[in-house]
């Protein structure tokens, strides 16, 4: 029988869930509540209709933290790499900045927002924005000097180059920037939601803990926040094999 | 067929007048801390409507001198003059013209060949892509990209774009490079072809001798670095071109005597 594609990783996970469930219920003294128990955690979840909401809730953070990063950054970045003086005014800047985790900023986020959603999302943005921003910056400088020299000739003033060159001609690069600054958006959330907030997944994580030890509730956390990434990141996957980008591929 | 046009070739050049002008340009670069002059003391004088082959081996400074006509580099001395006036930037009357690399990638054919009528009401705009795509015979691709097109395409699409702003002067800097050697003869013939219906000026760059007196009314020779004109042919020949004629191949012969390559390959 032929097994097909995408039959082969959903077989090996029901074996890992499988050996998972057999080690746990050898060991009575268990660390780790195994898979049933988790499913049982997430129907649980479910069933207080707290699920949907959490999830609703930090996605509706890491929207708005993620879109006023790329918001700022698209343009911004643009701009820093069209003018290279201010690439290197702003260059020494950004490289400090960027090896700080944007949890180190949590103190900050709570001294100027208070302890809320505001403050998640302030977050989410400081973790999005700088990673963008340097995409973007590189992405401009890698841009084809013909591209820039043709626009030019057609008369081109530097908004509009931005606008009908420098821009479309980096979205490639800026989908791939995209998608994983996506990814750090939703690491940040969760870290965000422990200390800053009283709901979405990253909350569900240590209130499960706090109130009772209900580690299913905690792995019941993790298996969701997982699951959820990764539709995120297939959706932006899916945008980008849109006709318009089929382009990229060909480089 | 042949005489008409070699009277029309006549009565243009009677009417003489000088579309672009360089008036001792030299170009020097600063390259490890040394001075290198590319370019010195070129005296060019291209008439209205012309077609200029500029013709030398690769680095002798023939692409930095384009570039420079068309405003995208400053001349280190001297000026480049169009219509009288001093060049001092890009100029959507005058087009430069890439090797087929220079179309938009993310823009269809139709985008691509538009791209420099954004201040044209729509219908003007739609109607000029169409009179381009039919001229360089791209009928059936208006909605293709780039990147499914084969390289002679792409290149028809970046000389329509160009012409759809109706420039006077186009520059093009060895265009049909990367084509394979059918695709590049035909390519000449229509570039002809539209030179012939479109009477714009055009400066063409390249570094095959055959291309340039194919092409050309007066070929530029150029010498290696720092470039200088070496000599200037005219090429007295009607088009459409027997190349095989004994004053083309004397005027070919001439050039490659001239480059100090006759009858060695």
């Amino acid at each position: 029988m032929k097994i097909r594609a995408w039959l082969r990783p959903v077989v090996f996970l029901l074996v890992l869930l499988g050996a998972w469930q057999l080690a746990v219920m050898r060991h009575p003294n268990q660390l780790l509540p195994g898979p049933l128990k988790t499913a049982g955690g997430i129907a649980d979840l479910v069933r207080h209709g707290l699920l949907l909401k959490y999830i609703v809730a930090s996605l509706f953070r890491v929207t708005w933290g993620f879109f006023l990063a790329v918001i700022v950054a698209v343009p911004l970045g643009l701009a820093i790499g069209w003018y290279r003086r201010a690439e290197m005014a702003f260059n020494p800047i950004l490289q400090i900045l960027r090896p700080i985790s944007p949890l180190a900023w949590i103190p900050i986020a709570i001294l100027w927002f208070g302890v809320g959603d505001l403050a998640a999302i302030f977050l989410i943005f400081v973790g999005c924005f700088l990673p963008l921003l340097l995409t973007v910056i590189n992405a401009v400088a890698g841009v084809p000097a013909v591209y820039i020299n043709a626009g030019r000739n057609f008369g081109l003033g530097p908004v509009q180059l931005m606008r009908l060159i420098l821009f479309p001609a980096i979205v490639p690069r800026l989908m791939t920037g995209l998608r994983i600054t996506l990814g750090v958006a939703w690491l940040v959330v969760v870290a965000a939601e422990m200390i800053a907030v009283n709901s979405g997944l990253g909350f569900l994580i240590v209130d499960a803990r706090n109130a009772g030890n209900r580690y299913d509730l905690v792995l019941a956390g993790m298996v969701m926040i997982g699951v959820v990434g990764l539709l995120l990141d297939g959706g932006v996957r899916s945008l980008e094999k849109a006709k318009t980008l089929r382009w990229a591929e060909e480089r | 067929m042949s005489t008409k046009v070699y009277m029309e070739a006549d009565v243009k050049k009677a009417v003489f007048r000088t579309k672009l002008r360089t008036e001792a340009l030299g170009m020097a670069f600063d390259r490890d801390g040394q001075r290198m002059s590319v370019l010195e003391n070129i005296n060019l004088e291209v008439f209205e409507g012309e077609f200029v082959c500029v013709l030398g081996p690769s680095g002798c400074g023939k692409s930095t001198l384009l570039s420079t006509m068309a405003g995208f580099l400053a001349p280190t001395v001297g000026e480049v003059r169009i219509d009288g006036e001093i060049v001092r930037g890009p100029d959507p009357r005058r087009i430069f013209v890439f090797q087929e690399r220079g179309v938009f990638p993310w823009l269809t054919v139709e985008g691509n060949i538009g791209f420099g009528l954004g201040k044209l009401p729509r219908a003007e705009r739609t109607q000029r892509v169409e009179h381009y795509i039919k001229m360089v015979g791209l009928e059936g691709f208006e909605k293709s990209y780039p990147h499914e097109l084969s390289g002679g395409m792409k290149q028809r699409v970046e000389v329509a774009r160009a012409l759809a702003v109706n420039p006077d002067v186009m520059f093009l800097d060895e265009p049909f490079g990367a084509l394979d050697s059918i695709t590049r003869m035909v390519m000449r013939g229509e570039l002809l072809r539209i030179w012939q219906a479109e009477r714009k000026t055009i400066l063409f760059v390249t570094h095959d001798i055959d291309e340039a007196v194919q092409l050309a009314d007066r070929v530029v020779v150029m010498s290696a670095r720092p470039g200088r004109i070496q000599q200037i042919v005219p090429i007295d020949v009607a088009h459409p071109r027997d190349i095989s004629s004994p004053r083309y191949l004397e005027l070919r012969d001439g050039i490659l005597n001239q480059i100090g390559l006759a009858h060695k390959i």
